[in-house]
């Protein structure tokens, strides 16, 4: 068995981008599903991301710094004895820069854990209701265009957004090599 | 052993990679890895997409703030002390180009000394110890050093195969300075005779990258009549070309 990352690395607050009291606070909320649709009990996620401005928290202050009080850009969510699913409370990040003068649009990188795993799988969250700034994404334009939906976190009834991560099989999201 | 020459200490804002190396082949276990039965069903089995590494892949979180004073001292979290070999594990982090990481945390979970999780998963029938939780946390320093003190884990049986062993290890995770420095990795004790049929140590298909997940023991850092030493230093991937030779 394991490894069982439940046991190191979640925290209490691990789940929070921004305090839970933030102005514009959202949840976005998903399941980790293997290739036989199963969910993946133990999975663990991290997200790293910007603010709306396009700000980020960084470890050494790289780049313009968020002024979101509490501010944190990273979640990290696992359960001990979880059914698949995660939530974290953020803020809809804004545009940021890309390669070459290039707008990226407003996303999440995600990484997935879980035993099964050797190593992370990388994919990011983009989102559905954001249809112009994605069309001029550089980095969408490089997913095949009948899977790039599987990036896409639609929106939830309560304000925040939904995001399905699916290891593999017909709905396999995209996952990128760095 | 000799590690790789070590760079000056370096500005970590100014000198803020604006990309990392992509991993070489063989660097890192495949996802698709039929040894490791677990990893059938939870691969991807259509192509990675390559992500060129822009703002959000070189910054990465400060959770320094997570670390308590005495988070790296896992004999020390509860009444009593927990029963085991008691040993010290200490390193260093660097990137591939030897350049020590300052300030980023480095957590680790283990079994106890007798093969155990705390986990409710965990079946088991070895003793849970009290006075052992089995995970730690602390930031590395201005030289990139870390420390803990800990028990020796214990080897356990697990379900992959008949009469399968996973060799004594401890998990590490280490957020590096950047979200593509990210890694999670498992450190091994020398010499163990578990090594040549556990399925997840091999599944590092380079002889040297498998070494580098070997701590050594260092009688010199090992503390009289209180515990034995092991050293771990970890390579977390350097500075790649730049964003303009990458856009092409
Ligand atoms: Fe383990």
């Amino acid at each position: 068995m394991g490894p069982f990352f439940a046991i190191g690395l979640p925290w209490d607050r691990g789940p929070l981008v921004v305090p839970e009291d933030t102005p514009g606070a959202i949840r976005i909320t998903g399941s980790v599903y293997d290739g036989a649709g199963a969910p993946v009990p133990d999975s663990l996620i991290e997200t790293w991301q910007a603010d709306p401005a396009g700000r980020f928290a960084d470890l050494h202050g790289y780049g313009e710094s968020s002024e979101i009080p509490g501010f944190r850009g990273f979640a990290r969510f696992g359960a001990e004895d979880g059914d698949g699913r995660f939530e974290i409370v953020t803020v809809k990040p804004g545009a940021v820069p890309g390669l070459a003068g290039t707008m990226q649009a407003p996303h999440i990188d995600v990484s997935v854990f879980a035993r099964g795993m050797l190593h992370r799988c990388v994919t990011r969250i983009y989102f559905a209701d954001e249809p112009e700034a994605n069309g001029r994404d550089p980095v969408l334009a490089r997913v095949p265009s009948e899977r790039r939906a599987t990036l896409l976190a639609e929106p939830a009834p309560d304000g925040g957004y939904m995001f399905d991560i699916h290891l593999q099989g017909p709905d396999e999201t995209v996952f990128f090599e760095l | 052993m000799t590690t790789r020459e070590e760079r000056a200490i370096y500005d970590p804002v100014g000198e803020t990679p604006t990309s990392y190396v992509r991993e070489p082949v063989g660097a890192h276990p495949p996802l698709d890895y039929q040894p490791y039965k677990s990893t059938a069903l939870r691969h991807p089995k259509q192509p990675l997409v390559y992500l060129p590494q822009a703002i959000t892949e070189i910054t990465g979180p400060q959770l320094g703030g997570l670390v308590g004073e005495n988070d790296n001292d896992l004999l020390a979290q509860h009444d009593g002390e927990p029963i085991g070999e008691r040993i010290t594990v200490s390193g260093r982090v660097f990137d591939t180009e030897g350049k020590p990481l300052r300030d980023t945390l480095v957590e680790i979970w283990q079994a106890n000394a007798a093969g155990r999780y705390r986990h409710t998963w965990d079946r088991w029938p070895a003793e849970l110890d009290p006075n052992f939780t089995g995970a730690g946390r602390c930031v590395t320093d201005a030289v990139g050093r870390y420390h803990f003190t800990t028990v020796k884990p214990g080897p356990y049986p697990w379900g992959n195969h008949y009469n399968a062993w996973r060799p004594a290890h401890i998990h590490f995770s280490l957020l590096g300075r950047a979200f593509a420095q990210r890694l999670v990795t498992q450190m091994y004790f020398p010499g163990d005779p578990l090594f040549e049929f556990d399925p997840i140590f091999n599944s590092v298909r380079d002889p040297r990258a498998r070494e580098r997940m070997i701590s050594r023991f260092s009688i010199h850092d090992s503390i009289p009549n209180w515990a034995l030493a092991y050293e771990f230093d970890i390579y977390l991937r350097g500075p790649g070309q730049t964003p303009f030779e990458e856009a092409n």
